[in-house]
């Protein structure tokens, strides 16, 4: 696993995928949070409102982009028969790659701190709650990643296994945005139960436990949950392809 | 060392690789022959791995490779078809990378990149990007790869495919070399290399052996050309496997 690990890790950072990401994604989140997050108006310390509320937007574009190629290249290029013949277990190389993409997007994340620099001048932010922020980025990072892998694991056409992986992902996002809820809720009072089914299955009622830093048990089993069985199921996929 | 018996695979109604059994002891260098679509790559795959087997036992020096896969992998090395490498990478680079999926660290890693780097006249691009190679450097880059170990059992798809007449040359000389102290299966569509570099060859067609002896046994059975058993014993057209 630790072999897989590191050869994802370098290929991210020999090619230019690894910078991409980081200046990409340093760059328009700070620019939603300076536009639309209002960052001088809002005056949030904590980043909660006018920062990390725009990551799950981006990261359901960006990290399929990134990890579309996880396996639809090796199936391209054919050396996941390389791979299938080395004495490894194939779970042991699935888990490095994502391993390996899971460093990469903590690293485009970490660099975002100007934006903690930026707070800690301006005024007196809680460092708990703004790691709690980054901890619910990441958490959403590990969930797209995870629904990309098993994708990109059906195809070997990178084009396919992007836009198939930003469907779903969006599908999650959208679901659970707070503009979307608004409008089934406006429907009527017998929508209730469809707005209650989309603030669960959405990603960003779970994404907004963890950044005010008190992620529950039944977020941490449904994002938990969705990576478990993309992983599993990439494993599946895989095999039965052989079959 | 490899015991083939009863392999059959199939993919849906179709049988690709249908109880084929054959087998190669150490010193052997078995040439597989066989027209397109003859089930010759797919055989390969089970042997080494990658596929699983429909059905039929594969035996690695005596560790089967389907109820001890990751134990019965370390004692091949493996040539696929289209010699597949990971671009990004640099010659030395995906030795390395090769070398540790295999457990060797260390300076058993360094001495055998370096080896394998020799044995594949490989010097002049092991600094070099895969991507920038020609095929001929390709093919060798994955040859090396399947040399790391020092493998009891070498399964070669196809390793003369693509390499201009000297490197053929030089390839077939490698596997005749090798073949002295492994076991060898290697498939060909190019019927001197049986004489060239085979002690004895099967052909295969539509999942099938049809033909089974030492070059020369096979040259009598077709009245004195192996071209002419070839002809003989295997279908003009095969569909894909």
């Amino acid at each position: 696993m630790l072999t897989i690990f590191k050869r994802e890790l370098t290929s991210y950072f020999t090619q230019p995928t690894a910078y991409a990401i980081v200046i990409v994604f340093g760059f328009l989140s700070s620019l939603l949070a300076f536009t639309l997050g209002q960052f001088w108006n809002v005056a949030d310390a904590s980043l909660n409102g006018s920062f990390f509320v725009y990551h799950p937007l981006l990261l359901m574009i960006l990290v399929p982009a990134v990890s579309m190629r996880q396996w639809a290249d090796e199936h391209y290029t054919g050396t996941i028969e390389l791979l299938g013949t080395f004495p490894i277990k194939l779970g042991s190389a699935i888990i490095g790659k994502f391993l390996a993409s899971a460093v990469v997007w903590a690293l485009a994340l970490a660099l975002t701190f100007p934006m903690i620099l930026t707070v800690n001048y301006l005024g007196n932010p809680d460092p708990w709650t703004i790691f709690s922020g980054y901890l619910g980025s990441f958490l959403v990072c590990l969930t797209f990643l995870a629904i990309t892998t098993l994708v990109s694991s059906f195809t070997r056409d990178q084009v396919v296994a992007l836009i198939v992986s930003v469907a779903i992902c969006c599908l999650l996002t959208m679901i659970g945005w707070e503009p979307v809820i608004n409008e089934v809720r406006r429907t009527g009072p017998e929508a209730k139960g469809a707005v209650e089914l989309m603030t669960r299955i959405g990603i960003f009622s779970h994404f907004f436990d963890a950044t005010l830093g008190r992620i529950s048990y039944a977020s941490l089993i449904y994002l938990g949950g969705i990576i478990s069985v993309c992983l599993f199921g990439t494993n599946l996929a895989l095999k039965s392809q052989r079959a | 060392m490899i015991e083939v018996t009863g392999l059959t695979k199939r993919f849906g109604p179709k049988a690709a690789v249908d109880d084929l059994s054959f087998s190669v002891k150490k010193g052997e260098v078995l040439g597989f022959l066989g027209p397109n679509g003859a089930g010759k790559s797919t055989t390969m795959r089970m042997v080494t791995g990658f596929l699983p087997a429909t059905a039929g036992e594969i035996s690695i020096c005596d560790i089967s490779m389907i109820k001890n896969p990751e134990e019965a992998k370390r004692k091949i090395g493996y040539l696929p078809e289209s010699a597949p490498l990971y671009n990004d990478m640099s010659v030395q680079g995906f030795l390395k990378f090769c070398a540790s999926m295999r457990g060797l660290v260390g300076s058993a890693r360094r001495e055998a990149v370096a080896k394998s780097i020799e044995t594949c006249f490989l010097e002049s691009v092991a600094r070099q990007s895969i991507g920038t190679l020609s095929k001929g450097y390709r093919h060798r880059t994955c040859l090396a790869q399947s040399l790391l170990h020092d493998p009891e059992v070498l399964v070669l798809d196809e390793p003369t495919d693509g390499l201009d007449p000297n490197q053929k040359l030089e390839v077939r000389k490698l596997i005749k070399n090798l073949g002295k102290e492994k076991a060898i299966l290697f498939s060909t569509h190019i019927l001197e290399e049986v004489t060239a570099a085979c002690t004895r060859a099967v052909i295969v067609d539509q999942g099938i052996i049809v033909a089974d002896g030492t070059p020369k046994e096979l040259e009598t059975q077709g009245g004195g050309s192996l071209y002419d058993l070839f002809h003989k014993v295997t279908t003009f057209e095969t569909p894909a496997a």
